[in-house]
């Protein structure tokens, strides 16, 4: 069994009666790979990244998701961090008054304590936000702040991918990270995430762009049309799309 | 249209009458006449209820039904053991328990140079000529918590801080009710801020968690040209406590008063601030944050009266509401014709963790000059949902995540408190109400 395994997911926005988003997806990802998916706007790409997530917004009305075989849709939001699931967020929000610093160690700590784990003393939590942060090229003033409050938007990007650094999950969920970051930020942000691709860690990347997959080089590359994925291939996917775009499977799904 | 059938007079409002028929003739005098005019007009009143409109969301009549014996004096020891709040912190502190300073347990010695510290008590049997001033802010309305308080109260502090004194160290008066019979305290204070002078006063309520004692207190404040007061308030009666108390303010040329009421006690509380800007170009704040449970019953009301040209005013209240408590924001700005250039904002911002619980806000302003700028607004919702899914899948639990978007919403408010020390307390008091939450 994949590490995860997505398996004929159905899923509608919560209260509404008609409107079905995702229509039977399935995928799956086993620890060391990472897959891109690729799609045209409104196909359901953060819709898929919200549900696995844990976002209420939505109801899975077919299919399962499982991560190490256990039912991930059964889980609370926060248990689902706790396992290693973590989701870059496409809009990042601003949280005013909650300090960057007290967010990241009270995330930290509460993932530890639901593993079992002791908390993490302050020397060596400042020591590892400073070598990620570093790392990353956020500024410390940037720390100080209410999380979020007032960043660039790509500032807010760096921060998503500071969060992943220190929390380290499982499974990461990359959705359009590379959206609002300039030539130089890209290369900072893509060498972040490069860092933490290894053999127990899969990633699921999400991007409208195949300039991003030149520094995060993906195992594989799935097409996502109108709920599902429509096609999936090996990085050269990522080309053809960029040459050729997404018509011909429009029409297919049409 | 039922008043043949509603008592005329609750038990409350009974006890309360003959505690006013039994009271001493004090003799002749301003005060003694006051005293009496007070207790006439209650007679006459009564306890307000939702007919009243500045009482329309806190029917005391209904909420106070209890009769309560006057309050007898508490022991030292006892009222040692009560008074915790605010303990520690480098603050003069004096205790007044049951409505009465406790010597033995305040800090009188040393006062620094321009300070003075008497207590009502000695002031009234010495006739001290400062009491010229007591009695001296009159709401525009009769208010029965306040006529209640004049005609009762027999002690309290009188402080005065001379010209252009710099008093660093805030003056902490710590209320305490200590005791085993529910019972009436009240206690009255006047607080004289001299012209340049820079005072910080906090006061602190608290008492027996089970007891349904009843705390009435009311505290005069007269603030000079140039001078600036900061008021800092923490109401943490017990659970089955009635607090009442009435902040009377006026406010001198260029002053700066800035006041913070953090509430979390009582099962009803009021608080009525009245302040009457009658110096051009004062500065003042009047900030608060209250945190109810449970049936609790909180009601902030200010009345913000300005009479001068170039005054600028600004209240933000936080509330935070859980399961079926209910809190009360009545905030009334009034522009005078004179009042020019005034600049009046206030803002009332209401957070609802409980599903049963209500938020009445009714902000007003009237005004009668032309050329001023005010607003006001009043918000109330829940926790945004938004924010609550990115903390939570970060792997913040359901709880926790709520505690810190609840803290960042107070401290919006707390933060406004300049005095460091007690910034830091009652920051430390928010996060312990949110522990308490589980
Ligand atoms: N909460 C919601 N309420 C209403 N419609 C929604 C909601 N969430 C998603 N949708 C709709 O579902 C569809 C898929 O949206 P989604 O955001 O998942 O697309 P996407 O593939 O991420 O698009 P993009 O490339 O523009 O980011 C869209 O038509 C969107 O309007
Ligand atoms: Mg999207």
């Amino acid at each position: 069994m994949a590490m995860l395994e997505i398996d004929n997911l159905h899923a509608k926005i919560d209260g509404d009666e008609g409107k079905e988003i995702l229509k039977g997806l399935s995928l799956k990802v086993n620890p060391g790979e990472v897959h891109a998916i690729m799609g045209p706007n409104g196909s359901g790409k953060s819709t898929l990244s919200y549900i696995l997530a844990g976002k209420e917004d939505y109801e899975v009305t077919d299919g399962s998701v499982t991560l190490d075989g256990e039912d991930l849709l059964e889980m609370e939001i926060d248990e689902r961090a706790a396992k290693g699931v973590f989701l870059a967020f496409q809009y990042p929000i601003e949280v005013p008054g909650v300090a960057t610093m007290t967010f990241l160690r009270a995330a930290l700590n509460a993932q530890r304590k639901k593993r079992g784990e002791a908390e993490i003393s302050t020397p060596d939590f400042l020591r590892l936000v400073k070598a990620k942060s570093g790392a990353l090229g956020i500024n410390p003033d940037m720390l100080k702040r209410g999380v979020n409050v007032g960043f660039s938007g790509g500032e807010k990007k760096r921060m998503e991918i500071l969060q992943m650094a220190i929390l380290e999950p499982k499974i990461c969920i990359l959705d359009e990270t590379d959206s609002g970051l300039d030539i130089d930020a890209l290369k900072v942000v893509s060498e972040g995430v490069n860092a933490l691709r290894s053999p127990d860690r899969g990633m699921i990347v999400i991007t409208h762009y195949q300039r991003l997959l030149n520094h995060i080089v993906p195992d594989f590359v799935h097409v996502m049309n109108k709920g599902r994925i429509v096609r999936s291939g090996g990085k050269e996917l990522a080309l053809e799309l960029e040459a050729n775009g997404y018509a011909e499977y429009q029409q297919d799904a049409a | 249209m039922n008043a043949d059938i509603r008592p005329i007079r609750t038990p409350a409002e009974q006890a309360l009458v003959s505690a006013l028929g039994s009271l001493p003739e004090t003799g002749g005098g301003r005060l003694a006449d006051l005293r009496r005019a007070s207790a006439r007009a209650f007679v006459e009143n009564g306890l307000p209820h939702r007919r009243v409109e500045e009482w329309k969301y806190t029917d005391l009549r209904n909420l106070m039904r209890e009769a309560v014996p006057l309050a007898s004096p508490a022991t030292v020891a006892r009222a040692d053991a009560g008074a915790r709040l605010l303990n520690g912190a480098d603050l003069r502190r004096i205790v007044v328990a049951n409505g009465a300073v406790v010597r033995e347990l305040s800090d009188l010695d040393g006062l620094e140079e321009g300070l003075s510290i008497a207590t009502l008590a000695d002031a009234l049997a010495s006739g001290d000529a400062v009491l010229g001033q007591l009695g001296g802010i009159v709401p525009a309305r009769y208010d029965a918590a306040l006529a209640l308080n004049t005609a009762l109260a027999s002690d309290g502090l009188v402080i005065t801080v001379a010209p252009g004194a710099q008093i660093e160290r805030p003056v902490h008066v710590a209320h305490v009710f200590a005791g085993d019979i529910a019972a009436a305290s009240f206690a009255r204070s006047l607080v004289i801020v001299g012209a340049g002078a820079h005072f910080t006063y906090a006061e602190s309520f608290e008492g027996p968690e089970g007891l349904a004692y009843q705390a009435n207190v009311a505290t005069e404040f007269v603030v000079g040209d140039e001078a600036h007061l900061d008021v800092v308030r923490l109401q943490e009666e017990g659970a089955a406590a009635i607090h009442l108390a009435t902040l009377l303010f006026d406010v001198g040329r260029k002053a700066q008063l800035h006041t913070f009421g953090f509430s979390s006690g009582a099962a009803v509380a009021r608080t009525s601030l009245y302040a009457t800007l009658s110096g051009a170009d004062s500065h003042v704040a009047f900030n608060g944050a209250v945190l109810v449970k449970d049936r609790q019953h909180v009601d902030s009301t200010l009345f913000v009266d300005h009479t001068v040209p170039g005054c600028e005013s600004r209240e933000l209240f936080k509330h935070v509401l859980d399961d079926n408590s209910r809190a009360v924001f009545q905030g009334k700005i009034v522009v005078r014709q004179a009042a020019q250039k005034t600049d009046g904002r206030m803002m009332s911002r209401a957070l609802l963790l409980g599903d049963d619980a209500e938020m009445d806000n009714k902000p007003e302003l009237e005004i009668f000059a032309d050329d001023v700028a005010c607003g006001h607004g009043a918000t109330c919702g829940a926790i945004d949902e938004d924010l609550l899914f990115y903390l939570r899948a970060r792997g913040i639990p359901l709880k926790e995540a709520q505690s810190l978007l609840v803290q960042a919403f107070v401290g919006e408010a707390i933060e406004l408190v300049e005095n460091d020390v007690l910034r830091e307390a009652l920051v430390e008091r928010a996060e312990g109400w949110l522990r308490a939450r589980g």
